[in-house]
């Protein structure tokens, strides 16, 4: 999943783990045999923080856990979860998948589309939505299905999204 | 009609069951008990002698996987619970974990108890964040009431778990990528031999089975193999959950013995075809399973049943499609999966999935010609017997059967 164009503002933020976060992916990583198996609920953490993996992160991770840049990126870029630039505040993700086809998903695309004015795989220029599309999220029994960061929202109408879009302004 | 057989999901419509008293209090925990009394291979026979097979969508008898792991302990042996519930069409795995963690739990821990397992992990898909919280909330419930940790029960026995998100690759649930992803490497399958039996999880013995599974084992550690066996047909033994999504009036996840009726579970469980449409195909077992036309689904849904069909129970993610439903538009969108989805590993998969992906989108802007949809299948046939992993030819498969049995649909393409 290809997602945002968003200009990166190097300069306003940092995006180092503060001790908190640190000590956290320490204790995860004496959980299991081996440490290198809390790469990816480390990438999770980072991700919960920052909405992104930011490469000073990466860096960081690599002290924690005693492996190299070259051994994170080539296991966060396999991932679609994780993502390598900024997303917008609001992640919106639609199943695009044959369930959620069958039940019009396409027409729910073309909705969003037109309400955020981007097409999926873009962010909207104030960095508050991105639109992506995805494969099947596991929720065909209530197609069509979205998730809206970790939330799930599912049987979705043009209606129920409005309401949601309204819900977030 | 057909008789629903609550197993798996007699707790799903009881909230409180995510209480761990309130599963002890209904009788959960009787099968860990029984167990606890037994010898640990025994248990793997009660198992074998149950006929169960994998609910994941191979159906490889789960007791004669558990028979591959070595009694002479040299090593750790880990157990692993595959919930990384990603294969189009299926959505049966969330509805134990979300309502009933503890059948989960339980049956994992029976299995460790049987195949001497130290740790277990349970892979669940990245995006259902809320039901690892759910699953790791109760796993610190058990621990509370001693039935997980050390000396479980007080009968010795050891056992933890870990619960472990994905992070979005379908091929996590494939056995081995699932393995690699735990290690924090990408999610590519590995070759086999060997099996992880022998050399899985940090080269130590492994177990990887589905929620589903781990969840039969609870009734068969209670009831027995016999008491289970009633239940289905022959070698087709236990319930089943059958997830029914698409065109139909009721969508939703039904449990009923192993092969039902694909017929009747359209028509009784989920209500029909909704909108008073005709049937024109229904995918039965997940996407990775052959498409069957609307006068070949009066079939048994059991494996080797499906399998006699041209087609496999899979997952039993049940995909009904009404009589309005354009075929050739279904082949992109199931294709546009395989193609995402393809971990880049072997080069038939990745490239001769992408190269239909492409015909297709020529044969639907209408710019394609007869040969293209040759082509296609030409394809499909290379990819089979080529790749590690069943994804590739899956993808290949699916839409060669589309193309075979709605071949006049693709021709009016190029017409």
């Amino acid at each position: 999943m290809s997602t945002s164009t968003l200009p990166q503002n190097k300069d306003a933020v940092t995006y180092t783990l503060d001790a908190k976060l640190v000590s956290n992916i320490e204790k995860l990583a004496d959980q299991f045999p081996d440490k290198h198996s809390a790469i990816l609920p480390a990438l999770h953490i980072i991700q919960d923080e920052f909405n992104w993996i930011p490469p000073e992160s990466v860096n960081q991770l690599c002290d924690i856990l005693d492996t190299t840049p070259n051994k994170i990126y080539s296991v966060l870029t396999f991932y679609t979860m994780f993502h390598t630039k900024p997303v917008g505040k609001y992640h919106i993700q639609v199943c695009r998948n044959v369930s959620c086809s069958l039940m019009g998903a396409s027409n729910l695309i073309e909705h969003l589309t037109q309400k955020l004015n981007i097409q999926p795989g873009e962010t909207t220029p104030d960095g508050k939505f991105t639109l992506s599309l995805v494969e099947c999220l596991g929720a065909c029994g209530n197609a069509p299905v979205m998730m809206l960061n970790d939330r799930y929202h599912e049987n979705l109408t043009a209606d129920k999204i409005d309401d949601i879009l309204k819900s977030l302004e | 009609m057909i008789e629903e057989k609550k197993v798996l999901t007699r707790h799903a419509d009881s909230p409180g069951m995510i209480d761990v008293k309130n599963y002890i209090k209904d009788n959960g925990y009787k099968g860990l008990e029984k167990a606890l009394e037994k010898k640990p291979l025994d248990i793997v026979e009660e198992v074998k002698k149950s006929f169960l097979r994998g609910r994941g969508g191979a159906g490889f008898p789960t007791g004669f996987k558990w028979s591959f792991i070595p009694t002479d302990k040299t090593k750790p042996h880990y157990l692993i619970c595959n919930a990384d519930e990603g294969e189009p069409g299926t959505f049966k795995d969330r509805v134990i974990m979300e309502n009933d963690p503890f059948l989960l739990i339980e049956g994992m821990t029976i299995a460790a108890y049987a195949l001497q397992a130290d740790l277990g992990f349970i892979y669940i898909r990245g995006e259902f964040k809320w039901i690892a919280e759910i699953l790791e909330r109760a796993i610190q419930d058990a621990r509370k009431v001693n039935m997980l940790g050390e000396n479980i029960m007080d009968k010795g026995f050891d056992f933890d778990l870990i619960v472990m998100r994905g992070a979005g690759a379908y091929i996590c649930g494939e056995e081995t990528a699932l393995i690699e992803s735990i290690e924090g490497k990408r999610g590519q399958p590995r070759i086999k031999p060997p099996f992880p039996a022998n050399s899985g999880l940090y080269g130590c013995p492994t177990i990887v089975n589905n929620v589903e599974t781990l969840a039969s084992i609870p009734f068969i550690a209670e009831h027995g193999a016999e008491t289970y066996k009633l239940m289905g047909g022959f070698q087709a033994a236990g319930t089943k959950l059958y997830g029914i999504s698409g065109h139909v009036n009721r969508p939703g996840v039904y449990e009923y013995p192993l092969g039902t009726n694909l017929k009747d579970l359209i028509q009784y469980a989920a209500g029909g075809v909704r909108n008073d449409k005709k049937l024109k195909a229904v995918i039965p077992g997940g996407l990775s399973a052959t498409i069957l036309k609307e006068d070949e689904i009066d079939i048994p849904m059991d494996f080797d049943s499906c399998v006699k069909a041209d087609t496999m129970l899979g997952s039993g993610g049940v995909i009904v499609m009404d009589e309005d439903t354009p075929i050739p538009e279904i082949a992109l969108a199931t294709i546009n999966f395989y193609v995402h989805e393809s971990c880049g590993q072997c080069t038939p998969c990745r490239e001769g999935l992408a190269k239909i992906q492409q015909i297709l989108k020529i044969l639907l802007a209408g710019n394609g010609t007869i040969q293209d949809i040759d082509t296609i299948i030409k394809l499909a046939n290379t990819i089979d017997g080529t790749t590690l992993c069943p994804l590739g030819e899956a993808g290949g498969a699916v839409i060669r059967a589309m193309i075979k049995k709605f071949r006049s649909e693709f021709d009016a393409l190029v017409s």
